[in-house]
């Protein structure tokens, strides 16, 4: 570990100054591959704030389960026998067995396969193997542990392992808006993640993926070999003369705003590379919806492209979520945008998500592969401080009072570690 | 309908069903391992050029059993996403292919499945190893595929990879698999 040029408050543990660690305007490459930080940010970050756990259309059903996670730590995404949402974890409180071994599935009870103890999709202990071993003794206390708080906008569902703190709507605070936007896309409202997610494993920190999803800088270098070989068309989206905006929503939410391009346009369905004549099931339902003139609309403003600190990324057609699981290794899980009650647009949507993302995608192939590369980088002594300086001096508020730039700006990157910042070093 | 319980295309041509088996399958095994020396000496023009028209080149997700027109799939790719991956190659752009990876595999276990008219259903197992920046990945796959013979030899229809660890998290998969 390189030691000489790192200051020796930043060197210390237990009291590391984050203060000298990261400014405004540039920030010190340790954050990326000290394991010591990353622990820290699994106390101060994963295992205390909102994390996007899953989708309540990923258990439609009554006791229905999914495997998900919050952080390197699995959860159990659990819709009970009463239909409520939970989050269980997955730990046998016996001995620490792992409980459920299985990706997804439909039970009403959980049996741990070391001693047998059975507890229902609520969490609670109906019983143990041989109980006279046990006599005179409470159950109480033997339930599965919980996620301490739960909180679903919109079907999106969050975990906070903290017992308290601030509410999932003011954690989303200016970002509700986008998921907002994204809903509007749909002719119900709602969405259908049915498709299953790839699981992209990535040998790099997860802030590099958080920090890249609303960078509008390399999309143009990155992804050149798909603009070159396809006629998408959107590569002037990543130029000078975009009109595109970048935006900092605050509490670490980022986005890549694209609608000044699609508004100036002004045509339905540009956003998704096609027009209303080729999605006509699509157009008379979200007519249906919404009224001719608002269809409109939101099919012209598109989908959004918004960054949820620390882990969903809505990716206009995709929803990643990010899970690191060590210092130097990140899963992106994705899955295609489905929209309830749309058929012939989700099947475009997964195709083009097959096509460009996960590990074989003709475009997060290669972002990875840029992953990897800062990771590996970033550890090489000097320069020791990176730069995130582009658009400074261009920096504006928009009408409701968030911080905006240009599309190629480093603006989100900023906000990010603002947000960073406050996380690490808030009092407990 | 999933990919390779399509119904077989064109019956009309050679019957195969006539050749005699061992002939049949080193027939077979011949095209398997030119297919595999194209993709592991990153010979982008001759692999695309194996592929018919209806080509369906699959590598499917959690699971062999999925449906790729409900379900996401590592690679789903029809014959122009073929060539628009293949032209991607080509650019000298494809950042996670530049530089290439160093690749061999070895194929074994070839099975004739099903002999039907012209074409010719094949499993066999497949192990890659890969080398690139990140390092050395070996990957494990239970392959299916479809050939037809055409003019002669054999074509490529379908290409089915089930990676054995399909349901756990993959690094990235940009080499010809
Ligand atoms: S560890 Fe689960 S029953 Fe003993
Ligand atoms: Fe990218």
């Amino acid at each position: 570990m390189p030691q000489a040029a790192v200051s020796e408050a930043a060197a210390s543990a237990g009291a590391r100054d984050y203060r000298a660690l990261i400014e405004p305007a540039r920030i010190n490459s340790r954050l990326y591959y000290d394991p010591a930080i990353f622990q820290e940010e699994l106390e101060k970050i994963w295992y205390k704030t909102w994390v996007y756990v899953g989708h309540t259309s990923e258990i439609p059903n009554k006791n229905d389960y999914v495997t998900k996670s919050i952080g390197p730590m699995p959860v159990l995404m659990v819709r009970d026998k009463e239909g409520e949402v939970r989050l269980l974890l997955n730990k046998c409180p016996h001995r620490g067995n792992q409980l459920c071994a299985y990706q997804k599935g439909n039970r009403t009870s959980f049996t741990c396969p070391y001693h047998s103890w059975t507890f229902s999709n609520t969490g609670d202990l109906m019983g143990y193997a041989l109980p006279d071993g046990y006599e005179g003794q409470s159950k109480a206390g033997l339930n599965l542990g919980k996620v301490p708080r739960i909180a679903i906008y919109r079907g999106f569902v969050f975990g906070s392992m903290a017992a308290e703190g601030i509410s999932l709507e003011e954690h989303l605070g200016g970002a509700k808006a986008a998921l907002d936007q994204l809903l509007d896309n749909s002719p119900t409202g709602e969405l259908e993640l049915t498709a299953g997610f790839l699981q992209h494993r990535t040998k790099a920190n997860w802030k590099f993926m958080l920090e890249n999803e609303t960078d509008g800088y390399h999309p143009g270098f990155v992804h050149g070999s798909v603009f070159q070989v396809t006629s998408s068309g959107i590569g002037s989206l990543y130029g000078s003369d975009s009109t595109a905006l970048t935006r900092d929503y605050g509490n670490g939410h980022t986005e890549f705003d694209l609608r000044p391009e699609w508004r100036k346009n002004d045509k339905p369905l540009q956003w998704f590379g096609t027009t209303p004549e080729r999605l006509p099931e699509y157009v008379k339902a979200m007519n249906a919806g919404y009224g001719e003139e608002r269809a409109r609309q939101i099919m012209i403003d598109g989908s959004p492209h918004v960054m949820i600190f620390p882990n969903l990324f809505i990716a206009e057609i995709q929803i990643f979520v990010l899970q690191p699981v060590a210092v130097d290794e990140t899963v992106q899980h994705v899955t295609a945008v489905q929209f309830k009650g749309a058929p012939d647009i989700n099947r475009r949507l997964r195709q083009q998500t097959m096509g460009s993302v996960g590990p074989a995608g003709l475009l997060l192939a290669d972002d990875t592969e840029m992953y990897e590369r800062n990771h590996r980088g970033a550890q090489i002594l000097d320069p020791e401080w990176l730069v995130l300086s582009r658009g400074l001096h261009r920096e504006r508020l928009d009408d409701n009072g968030f911080r905006i730039a240009h599309s190629t700006d480093e603006t989100p990157q900023r906000g990010i570690w603002r947000h960073y910042l406050n996380l690490m070093t808030e009092a407990r | 309908m999933t990919a390779l319980a399509q119904s077989f295309a064109d019956v009309s041509a050679p019957d195969l069903a006539a050749t005699d088996a061992v002939a049949l399958h080193h027939q077979v095994a011949q095209f398997l391992y030119l297919e595999a020396r194209l993709a592991d000496t990153h010979d982008y023009d001759g692999w695309e050029a194996l592929w018919t028209d209806d080509a369906i080149y699959w590598v499917p997700a959690n699971g062999d059993d999925t449906d790729p027109e409900k379900e996401m799939s590592v690679l789903y790719d029809n014959r122009s996403r073929i060539g628009v991956r293949i032209r991607q190659l080509k650019t000298g752009r494809r950042h996670t292919q530049t530089p290439r990876s160093e690749l061999a595999r070895v194929i074994s276990n070839i099975e004739i499945a099903e002999v039907r008219g012209n074409e010719v259903e094949v499993r066999a197992n497949v192990l890659i190893y890969e080398d690139n920046l990140r390092g050395d990945t070996l990957w494990a796959a239970r392959n299916t595929y479809r050939l037809r013979m055409v003019d002669g030899g054999f074509r490529l229809v379908r290409k089915k990879i089930a990676l054995v660890n399909n349901n756990k998290p993959i690094f990235t998969l940009s080499f010809l698999v």
